[in-house]
């Protein structure tokens, strides 16, 4: 078991948008949170990152307690929905920023640094593209530099907030093989949130089903699909099935 | 028709107010020949106020790029008590008259006022001098910057710092890296009108000068002495040079406002 979350509480003034939420997954695995807007699950995920900090709870991971670890020294990549771009960086500086930033003991050669981002422009085939900005991208190939620079730091997990929805769909679909493969390349953990059922299924080796701050059903697709534990989780099986 | 007048209404508005004022400053200034104007820009007196100028100025705009960009990534980012506050009081050197500004300043920093008379003892003097005239026209001019950084970093949103905090970075990289490049057109804009101000401010400072000859007489305060004393070239040749300074930033203002934006919308 490589991260756990462990009865996560998280009101916003008066609104408790987090009941008592508890995960665990293990290494390499590929989480969904999946639940409709409202449900907490983007909060969750901004708590797990240590962008937020939970009322109460704690979050482990590989043992150690991280609940109170700046977000700066998790090691989380992040993707954000927006995918948030330095837009005055090229996407070579993009990519790199996170190893630019690291304490000069442990920051690589200025070399390495640029071995490492020609490497990662090759593994979302964008290396024709260094130069651009951001502005000059797709939404698509934004959505990549985003992962890359995101896995640039080698995170010990990988969190993406709703990464598909500023896409049209047939971008979509091409995306996520590639976010998947490019996951399963890294090696390392994810966390997606997200209110796509097809998405959930496509990608995750298991799916959180959240609603009104709780996490109703944990488990893999096709068991949500067979045995789904509540009228709730029946509904969104197939609502988006039919 | 009426697109007619109003052109014509306009430029001759324009013409009365501004350009003929502008040309009467220089035609006034070389009216005795370009050597009577050469020794009035020469003058010890003349000289030694461009350089007071010059220097306050540079003295003055560190001090509010630092707390303008402060200002306004605190009210930006931030949800704190007194943020309301700090947005109008902000706003206060705009309203309040220069030269109460300037006494406001005496009454407080004074040698007879609370701060004034504490720092006495030391030997401290903050009125009457250089640190005054600073003090005052950082006063006038601290809005200047953080009303033009605040809109762009609304604008720009939080997302590009907290990736930054993600992928590791400190604060001061954050701000050096992420925030000064998304906000550096509009500090560039804030900066020149602070510059441009400080460089004319005269009510202000004419309180808290102590108006010495050659020591404490910033160029506003030098042109109007030398009219009292009915040196007239002296005076507008003085004022060819605020005039001049003054042409200089409202350059800089318009090369800023013709590729800021632009270069914005690129990148």
């Amino acid at each position: 078991m490589t991260f756990q979350a462990l009865d996560i509480h998280k009101s916003f003034g008066d609104t408790e948008v987090l009941k008592g939420v508890s995960l665990s997954m293990d290494e390499g695995e590929f989480v969904a949170l999946l639940g409709p807007s409202g449900s907490g699950k983007t909060t969750l995920l901004n708590i797990i990152a240590g962008l937020a900090h939970a009322d109460r709870g704690q979050l482990l991971f590989a043992g150690e307690d991280i609940t109170r670890l700046p977000a700066g020294q998790r090691h989380f990549g992040f993707v954000f929905q927006n995918y948030a771009l330095f837009r005055h960086m090229t996407v070579a500086q993009n990519i790199a920023f996170g190893l630019r930033v690291l304490p000069r003991k442990s920051r690589p050669s200025r070399s390495a640094i640029a071995a490492r981002t020609r490497e990662l422009l090759e593994m979302i085939e964008m290396a024709d593209l260094a130069d651009r900005f951001p502005a000059q991208l797709s939404g698509g190939q934004r959505q990549r530099v985003a992962m890359a620079r995101a896995l640039a730091i080698e995170p010990r997990l990988l969190l993406m907030d709703e990464p598909f929805s500023a896409l049209d769909a047939q971008v979509r679909q091409s995306l996520r093989e590639s976010v998947r493969d490019l996951q399963r390349k890294a090696g390392v953990g994810a966390i997606m949130v997200t209110h796509d059922r097809a998405e959930a299924w496509a990608l995750a080796d298991r799916v959180a089903v959240m609603n009104e701050g709780h996490i109703v059903q944990f488990d893999r697709p096709e068991v949500l699909s067979s045995n789904p534990s509540s009228d709730f989780v029946r509904l969104l099986v197939r609502a988006d099935a039919a | 028709m009426t697109r007619f007048i109003l052109i014509a209404l306009s430029l001759l508005f324009l013409g009365l107010m501004v350009i003929l004022p502008v040309i009467a400053i220089f035609h006034r200034a070389f009216a005795d020949g370009f050597g009577a104007y050469r020794a009035a820009i020469l003058d010890p007196e003349t000289l030694a106020a461009i350089r007071l100028t010059v220097i306050a100025t540079l003295l003055v705009l560190p001090l509010n790029v630092i707390f303008g960009v402060a200002a306004a990534w605190a009210i930006a980012r931030f949800r704190f008590v007194g943020r309301r506050v700090l947005l109008i009081l902000i706003e206060i050197p705009f309203a309040v008259s220069p030269i109460v500004a300037g006494l406001c300043f005496l009454l407080i920093y004074g040698a007879y006022g609370p701060v004034g008379a504490l720092l006495e003892p030391y030997g401290v003097q903050l009125m009457f001098n250089l640190t005054g005239i600073v003090l005052v026209s950082a006063f006038v001019t601290c809005p200047f910057v953080m009303r033009e950084v605040l809109p762009v970093l609304m604008v720009t949103g939080e997302d590009e710092e907290l990736a930054a905090v993600t992928l590791g970075a400190n604060g001061w990289q954050i701000f050096r890296h992420v925030v000064l490049p998304n906000i550096s057109w509009g500090l560039a804009y804030g900066v020149v009108l602070t510059m441009a101000r400080a460089m004319g401010e005269f009510g202000a400072v004419s309180v808290v000068a102590g108006a010495i000859r050659g020591q404490t007489m910033t160029l506003p305060l030098q042109i109007e002495l030398m009219y009292n004393d009915y040196n007239a070239t002296g005076a507008f040749a003085a004022a060819t040079v605020l005039t001049a300074l003054a042409l200089v930033t409202l350059v800089l203002r318009g090369v800023l406002n013709r590729f800021g934006p632009k270069r914005e919308a690129h990148a």
